[in-house]
């Protein structure tokens, strides 16, 4: 019973403004801007140009810092290819993701620390691409969505040349296709 | 007169050249460490007939010398007389210095082209050991000195020397914080005429020299993924040999040129594959579940050995290619052993070997199974026989970067290859000798 009430009396008010301002002169940031000078457009010069709405927003939402699927990268120990506890709600995550919309594709790069031959770290790198992919696959993930390269030693995420250093570097990255 | 323009204006766009040659090194090849006790030896400076000829014959013959480590020779200051021809020599004069050995020497241009002379001289027996008179231009005359600083080392020490080589490597440049730019280049092995190969924002790893020196085998991550190029060094022209899915990378020449050997991961595992070149047939060498990498052809082509993590930590193992037994090669303390190369004359096996202070070079005598470490950096990776055998270049990454270096393979002499650009440099590889 309220509600409609105040709908009506706001919109009294609300002529009640409108007719007062449209006696003033231009007034800047209010909702109407009234032109009393009795020139046409084109006599002053003015070009109003419509401006369509903006619609809906393009894009994807953000997701949460504390969402895992706001992290793209995944870590492993040393000479290992077992990505670490701490990153495995990290793979379900995307792996549910990737399950959901067999649209999506990814392509899962590995990397290596620095240590051992260049060669040896590529296939060092494509062996934890692979132990993502695979897990990924038995989460219902289709293998087709998936693409794995490795980088071996070549891309460090850190170019130090420490344990903290390489322990950024033993990754996964998973990388959507655009 | 149009004639007497164009052949004036090719005179010296050649010397210019030839000089922009002498001038810039991609390296300076610093000796660090050499043999107790080095060979004296007096390089004469050569006589030359024409003031303006671009490089200092001696000079680059006693640089060379003295780089190997095992001749201290002479500084021309210190000569009280230079003779250019054998009756000009006053041999007390080389005996006051205890000179045992000299070189002299005479450089005649003439038409274009330019004919180095040299002798090489035993003080105290008068005698000329060795003497060559080479055909030769102002655009070869360091090859032509490297040449001769081989005929040299070769008649003194018994052993072939790797002057007149060249050497491939990978130098990265930072361009921005997440830009680099990735060369692969070609010098002699003294660090002088260095050569573009291939320039890639993406990384190239691993070249490897076909054995007649003609083309260079390499990885490049140009495609987004690792890939095997050979390319044509006089033309340039190159095609990819290798680009399925997976890895492809590792490439190494057979001894007679016609097969790759190389590392793929096409059906599901990194494993050694032998490509031949003329059917583009691949043919699997390796079977087993576990990482198979860095294949490299014994000298006499009959075995491969390769890295393999078959055994649990990586190892080096060889395949016999004729009854296909494949067994274990290193059994050293410290579990990890990668990167083989085996020597030219197939005795020694070079590997990056890691122990409790890092990795470092190791050498292997295959027939007595005992293990030599050359190098005490922390990251030493990459070794590369030269030629001859007697030389190994590595790379060795400190907290400046990575540079190339390089050490005997006793370890009795060590250089550095200190790069004046600053850039990091990699993935040496030491070319055949050049014909």
């Amino acid at each position: 019973m309220l509600k409609p009430m105040i709908s009506l009396v706001l919109m009294f008010i609300t002529l009640f403004v409108l007719a007062a301002c449209s006696s003033e002169s231009t007034k800047e940031g209010n909702a109407a801007v009234v032109d009393k000078t009795g020139l046409s457009d084109e006599e002053k010069n003015a070009k109003a140009h419509a401006v369509p709405g903006s619609g809906d927003l393009q894009g994807n939402a953000l997701e949460g810092a504390s969402n895992p699927l706001s992290r793209t990268v995944v870590y492993f120990d040393y000479d290992s290819s077992d990505v670490h506890a701490d990153d495995r709600p990290v793979v379900e995550a995307h792996a549910a993701k990737l399950a959901g919309n067999h649209d999506l594709i990814v392509t899962l790069e590995g990397h290596a620390d620095e240590r051992g031959s260049r060669e040896y770290n590529l296939a060092l790198g494509e062996r934890r691409a692979q132990a993502v992919k695979k897990q990924m696959v038995l989460l219902g993930v289709a293998a087709d969505q998936i693409r794995t390269v490795s980088y071996g030693e070549e891309r460090p995420a850190d170019p130090g040349h420490d344990e903290a250093a390489y322990s950024k570097n033993r990754r996964v990255e998973i990388i959507y296709a655009k | 007169m149009k004639k007497k323009i164009l052949l004036s204006v090719c005179g010296l766009l050649w010397l210019s050249a030839a000089a922009v040659g002498a001038e810039e090194a991609q390296f300076d090849v610093v000796i660090d460490k050499g043999v107790e006790k080095p060979l004296p030896i007096a390089v004469v400076p050569f006589r030359a007939n024409d003031p303006n000829m671009p490089v200092d014959v001696a000079a680059v013959i006693s640089g060379d010398l003295e780089r190997s480590g095992r001749f201290a020779p002479m500084p021309p200051q210190d000569m009280v007389s230079r003779p250019a021809d054998f009756n000009e020599i006053h041999f007390d004069d080389w005996r006051r210095l205890s000179m045992p050995h000299m070189v002299i020497g005479k450089v005649d241009a003439a038409g274009g082209g330019a004919d180095v002379e040299f002798r090489l001289v035993d003080v105290y027996t008068t005698r000329q050991l060795t003497g060559y008179r080479l055909n030769s231009s102002p655009a070869r005359l360091r090859f032509t000195a490297h040449q001769i600083a081989d005929i040299i080392y070769e008649q003194l020490l018994g052993q072939k020397g790797a002057f007149a080589t060249r050497i491939a490597y990978v130098t990265v440049h930072k361009l921005a914080a997440d830009k680099k730019q990735y060369k692969l280049e070609i010098a002699d092995a003294d660090g002088y005429n260095p050569q573009v190969l291939l320039e890639s924002p993406q990384p190239i790893l691993s070249p490897a020299w076909s054995p007649d020196g003609s083309r260079i085998a390499y990885v490049s991550f140009e495609g987004h993924n690792s890939a095997i190029y050979v390319q044509d060094i006089s033309t340039g022209r190159r095609e990819a040999v290798a680009a399925g899915e997976g890895i492809n990378s590792a490439p190494a020449w057979s001894p007679d040129g016609t097969r790759l050997a190389m590392t793929r991961s096409a059906e599901g595992n990194p494993d050694i594959y032998v490509l031949t070149l003329a059917d583009r047939q691949f043919q699997r060498v390796t079977t087993e579940p576990a990482i198979d990498t860095e294949p490299v052809w014994s000298p006499d082509g009959g075995r491969l050995a390769f890295t393999s993590d078959r055994g649990g930590q990586p190892q080096i193992y060889e395949k016999d290619l004729a009854n296909s037994q494949v067994r274990r090669i290193t059994f050293n303390a410290g579990g990890y052993n990668v990167r083989p190369r085996y020597s030219p004359d197939g005795n020694m096996m070079a590997m990056v070997h890691r122990d409790d202070n890092g990795d470092h070079i190791a050498v292997l005598n295959m027939k007595s199974g005992q293990y030599n470490t050359v190098t005490s950096g922390r990251f030493d990776e990459s070794p590369s026989f030269a030629p001859n055998g007697s030389m190994i270049i590595y790379s060795t990454t400190g907290t400046g970067g990575t540079e190339l270096a390089a050490v005997s393979v006793d370890g009795r002499v060590r250089q550095r290859l200190a790069s004046p650009a600053g850039a990091e440099v990699r993935e040496p590889a030491w070319g055949p000798f050049r014909k």
